[in-house]
């Protein structure tokens, strides 16, 4: 159990509330950049052994750091566990095979794609089947740009804009309607814009797709798997900390808001449209984002990769990952890049009877989901969160902690 | 100058004339209570105040500038906060969240700095946080600041929707119903509570309430109101003793009535 | 700004009937020739059919939503577990086309039940996005296991009715008699829900479980018994739909879920929640889809039922036949 005794109101707003000073994360940030300097340049390969050593050194020194914080509060847990996953994530490409690291790159892109998506799904409550078109506007921002000779400084930010345009567009009809109205009129909105995609031939190669190259900054190019990773997890911890920070601000507060009562929330000031069509912007331009890193990725797009498949993957990731907080986009990018692949795996460890029964793949996807739905409607984040609880509360857990109240009553026409 | 004047208000909904021209005006400073049977269009004039209801004709007139055609989250920002009658609270987030969404109206900051959560937006949340803990210790609510609106019982949801409300920093309050659903103590608790806005705080409160004992307790004047037309305004013992409303809450005519 | 957008709409809607209805007008006055006047008709008739289908598909769905609040992603997936058991009765039984299709119906109606007390119940009181992500789910499935099934599998098959090759010839139009049928067993099947809602319990007691489950049970309305009776028929009305696809599009694991984006947006159109609202809206998807494949160059056959959605939605957010009710506070 733990005892927490706030001495400021700024303990509440921090990312970690339970320590974690700037101290620290600049010690941190040196530490990574140490190892990751000493292995991108060492000599011998680095083994087990080494990588132990190394957390070694990692848990000694900022043990130190952190048993000096305990005056303040607890002594910086969540920021140093984060910390290690941090370590893991900045060392993953010299510890893993090739395949692994544009796997985990992939996590990321679909990560920053769900942080935008549960912001807008989870946070504001407004429905989009439409993001494959958002991922489909970055993409396409970020080749045709690349294909003028502009570096990432040009395209990512044009790419994040140009969705974030559109997504005030397809988020118009969130003004007038909810619920599957909302869903099918976005839906509508993509259609038209994947048409559109496909239709402009000259400009977007339409059917026959187009073809990207290597992405570049001021004449460093990421040609290799390793530094795409790197840029890919920049860009995803830039974009989780920006949803964090909505989260914690009164935006997230007026996102809340909407979703839970729209009458109490213009009581209070707030202004729906303009909420509304915010919060379809920021999750567009997130969006956006994800697409135009997943097309250098790729090197190639067409309108095919964009279709209603996509948002539908992307709606499982938000609702499988957990819809309540940022940890789901994690979660859910990692389940949707995991799953598929772990199937296939056992695939061929089963009798070929089942094996090789055609479309096993989606069917083992739509069971988790059910199965989620059913068992664990918080999605995964919400079981860790049950997890860490009963650890932290234990012996006085108790089950019914986080039971929901099953609604039987409201109809939600009427909200 | 009155703070707030309403001037031949009337709504219809189709056929139905829900309000029907009501005049009545309110000082700075007072508690003024709505009264009337159920359907009388109590509430319905809270919302033309608050602008959720679109007035058929009529003028709101508040501190002098007319606010007939106003967006309703305007309203908030002009110093006008209410509570409902059903209360809207956000059942997903905690009662701090609630409460620090009623300072929305006062905030400086931006979407674009709030992505970024720079250091004005920093300063912005610990001053709104400060604000909302002066009124949580105003309503004794520092027990269930961190608990979900969903597990918290409807005497509790109650005092946070009035503590929501107060966060707004308003000039006027309008209470929708404030002891609907409580008990003796609780009914007790909100009594003072209504007093301690008006005489601590300098809020004028219009209110709408069917418990006499409290409206007898706490209101400078009163209105009574009958299908969605004015019948009686006073103190609050003229307007009980008027033969109309009495007419009104006991039916027949007023002959038969007797002192209980 | 909405009382301008209403009055917009009135305009638009006139227009589109005026629109729609003029031909035989514009053929008339001698500015259309006899050729064009047939070919409209060919394309509104084959569009009237398409649109039957789309119709039936959507009203399951809003049979569903009316009753449960739950929107259904798997009506597609209905559809087509039904096609097939027509398939597997009619074709691979040889059952003779009236007993296999009536025992396909029969199927589909206990798939149905069964879908409801095996996957929806254990979800009922979760709110309405969650039921969603289980029916999205349970399509992904059905899809899996009907392309597991031996005899079955990821093969398409044809389904021969008493009605498939021949075409009617009314004057110069040439229906195919597969459209036809389509058209009356749909105005049939209609008018048999019409009846079965007005004068039967059954509406009242769908609509009051709708709008609150724990006060319809306290008023003596079997809840749950309701809610089983009607994804039967919902799955019904899904098979039946099947049954008149299967011939056109022939029957594929696949055929449900391209449906299905063409009946939501026709259940929105006419207002989600209304059955005639379905209905009005399936035909109208179908015949602008018709329309638009003759009379608009390549590729605006699909986009033009979602610019009509998105053109009607805009000037009429709750559909053609939606309510509005707002909330009380």
């Amino acid at each position: 159990m733990r005892f927490i005794f706030k001495t400021d109101y700024s303990q509440d707003i921090r990312l970690f509330p339970f320590g974690g000073t700037a101290r620290f994360w600049l010690g941190l940030g040196l530490y990574a950049l140490i190892v990751a300097g000493l292995a991108h340049a060492s000599p011998i390969p680095l083994g087990p052994g080494h990588w132990l050593g190394i957390a070694a050194v990692y848990a000694v020194l900022f043990g130190a750091v952190l048993l000096r914080q305990n005056a303040n509060g607890e002594g910086g847990h969540a920021a140093f566990w984060y910390g290690l996953l941090g370590v893991a994530a900045l060392t993953a490409p010299f510890i893993l095979d090739l395949y692994f690291t544009s796997q985990i790159t992939f996590v990321y892109v679909y990560g920053i794609a769900g942080v935008g998506l549960i912001l807008l799904l989870g946070m504001c409550g407004q429905i989009s089947l439409g993001h494959a078109a958002f991922m489909a506007c970055g993409a396409y921002t970020a080749g045709l740009l690349q294909a003028q000779g502009f570096d990432l400084l040009v395209t990512l930010p044009a790419a994040i804009i140009l969705s974030a345009a559109l997504g005030v567009v397809i988020g118009l009809p969130a003004l007038r309607m909810t619920g599957i109205y909302l869903a099918f009129a976005t839906y509508a909105f993509a259609f038209i814009v994947e048409e559109i995609l496909a239709r402009w031939d000259n400009v977007t190669g339409g059917n026959m797709g187009f073809v990207l190259s290597d992405p570049s900054i001021l004449g460093y190019t990421f040609d290799s798997e390793a530094k795409m990773y790197y840029l890919a997890l920049v860009l995803f911890v830039l974009t989780l900390l920006a949803g964090l920070n909505i989260r914690r601000s009164s935006t997230g507060r007026a996102f809340m808001a909407i979703r839970d009562s729209e009458t109490a929330a213009e009581a209070m000031g707030v202004n729906l449209a303009v909420y509304k069509t915010t919060a379809f912007a920021i999750s567009a331009g997130m969006a956006g984002l994800a697409g135009a890193i997943y097309a250098h990725l790729l090197f190639f797009i067409s309108p095919e990769g964009f279709t209603i498949l996509l948002s539908i993957n992307l709606l499982v990731l938000a609702v499988i990952g957990g819809l309540a907080s940022m940890h789901g986009a994690v979660f859910g990018a990692a389940f949707i890049v995991v799953l598929p692949q772990a199937i296939s795996l056992t695939k061929d460890s089963l009798p070929p009877v089942v094996g090789q029964l055609p479309g096993l793949e989606a069917g083992i996807f739509g069971l988790i989901i059910i199965l989620f739905v059913i068992f664990e409607p918080m999605g995964i984040h919400g079981r860790w969160m049950k997890i860490k609880t009963y650890f932290q509360l234990f012996p006085l857990y108790k089950k019914g902690t986080f039971k929901r109240q099953k609604s039987y009553m409201v109809s939600e026409r009427n909200r | 100058m009155k703070l707030l004047e309403v001037e031949n208000l009337a709504v219809h909904f189709g056929g139905i004339k829900a309000v029907d021209g009501v005049n009545f005006s309110v000082d700075k400073g007072e508690i003024f209570t709505i009264i009337g049977p159920n359907g009388a269009g109590k509430s319905t004039i809270f919302n033309l105040i608050s602008r959720i209801y679109e007035p058929t004709s009529g003028r709101i007139r508040f501190e002098g500038r007319d606010i007939t055609s106003l967006p309703p989250h305007k309203v908030a920002g002009l110093g006008i906060a209410r509570t409902f009658q059903n209360i809207e609270l956000f059942d997903l987030a905690t009662v701090l969240d609630n409460m620090m969404l009623g300072r929305h109206a006062h905030r400086r900051t931006g979407v674009f700095e709030h992505l970024f959560f720079s250091r004005r937006t920093r300063d912005e949340e610990l001053a709104h946080r400060r604000k909302v803990e002066e009124v949580i210790d105003f309503l004794d609510l520092q027990h269930y600041r961190d608990q979900m609106i969903a597990n918290l019982p409807y005497g509790v949801r109650k005092v946070v929707e009035l503590g929501r409300a107060l966060c707004v920093e308003p000039k006027i309050l309008l209470l929708d119903e404030p002891s609907s659903g409580l008990n003796v103590e609780e009914t007790e608790d909100m009594s003072f509570w209504i007093s301690d806005i008006k005489n601590l705080l300098g809020i004028t409160v219009i209110m709408v309430e069917h418990d006499m004992n409290l409206v007898n307790e706490v209101s400078d004047r009163v209105l009574a109101l009958n299908y969605g037309r004015v019948i009686a305004t006073g103190s609050p013992a003229e307007v009980q003793a008027h033969p109309d409303v009495v007419r009104a809450y006991l039916g027949g005519d007023g002959s038969e009535t007797e002192a209980a | 700004m909405t009382r301008l957008l209403g009055r917009l709409w009135w305009l638009l809607a006139a227009s589109a009937t005026i629109a729609f209805l003029s031909p035989p007008f514009l053929w008339l006055a001698g500015i259309m020739d006899g050729a064009g006047l047939t070919q409209y008709m060919q394309q509104v008739v084959s569009g009237v059919a398409n649109g039957c289908v789309y119709a039936l598909v959507a009203l399951g769905i809003v049979l569903i939503y009316k009753a449960t609040e739950t929107i259904n992603f798997a009506q597609g997936e209905l559809m087509m577990v039904g096609a097939f058991l027509a398939f597997t009765f009619i074709t691979m039984y040889g059952v003779g086309f009236w007993l296999g299709a009536a025992l396909a119906i029969i199927g589909a109606v206990l798939f149905g039940m069964l879908t409801d007390r095996a996957i929806i119940r254990p979800v009922v009181g979760q709110p309405v996005f969650a039921i969603v992500m289980v029916t999205l789910g349970f399509g992904f499935v059905v899809r899996a296991v009907v392309s597991m099934i031996p005899g079955w599998g990821t093969d398409t098959y044809a389904l021969t009715t008493p009605f498939s090759g021949a075409d009617l010839r009314l004057g110069t139009l040439v229906v195919s008699q597969d459209h036809a049928a389509i058209i009356a067993s749909t105005v049939v099947l209609c008018a048999i829900l019409f009846v079965f809602f007005r004068y039967t319990r059954l509406g009242v007691a769908m609509e009051a479980s709708s709008e609150n489950q724990l006060a319809a049970y306290y008023m003596g309305i079997p809840v749950k018994r309701v809610y089983t009776l009607i994804w039967g028929l919902s799955a019904g009305v899904a098979a039946f739909a099947g049954l008149l696809l299967a011939p056109i599009t022939f029957i594929h694991t696949q055929m449900g879920f391209g449906v299905i984006f063409k009946a939501f947006p026709a259940a929105i159109l006419g207002g989600f929640g209304s059955i005639p609202g379905a209905i009005v809206g399936g035909l109208i998807i179908g015949i602008v889809e018709a329309l638009a494949g003759f009379y608009l160059p390549e590729g605006f056959k699909d986009v033009a039922a979602y610019v009509v959605l998105l053109v009607v939605l805009l000037l009429r957010p709750e559909g053609i036949f939606g309510r509005v009710t707002p909330k009380k506070v």
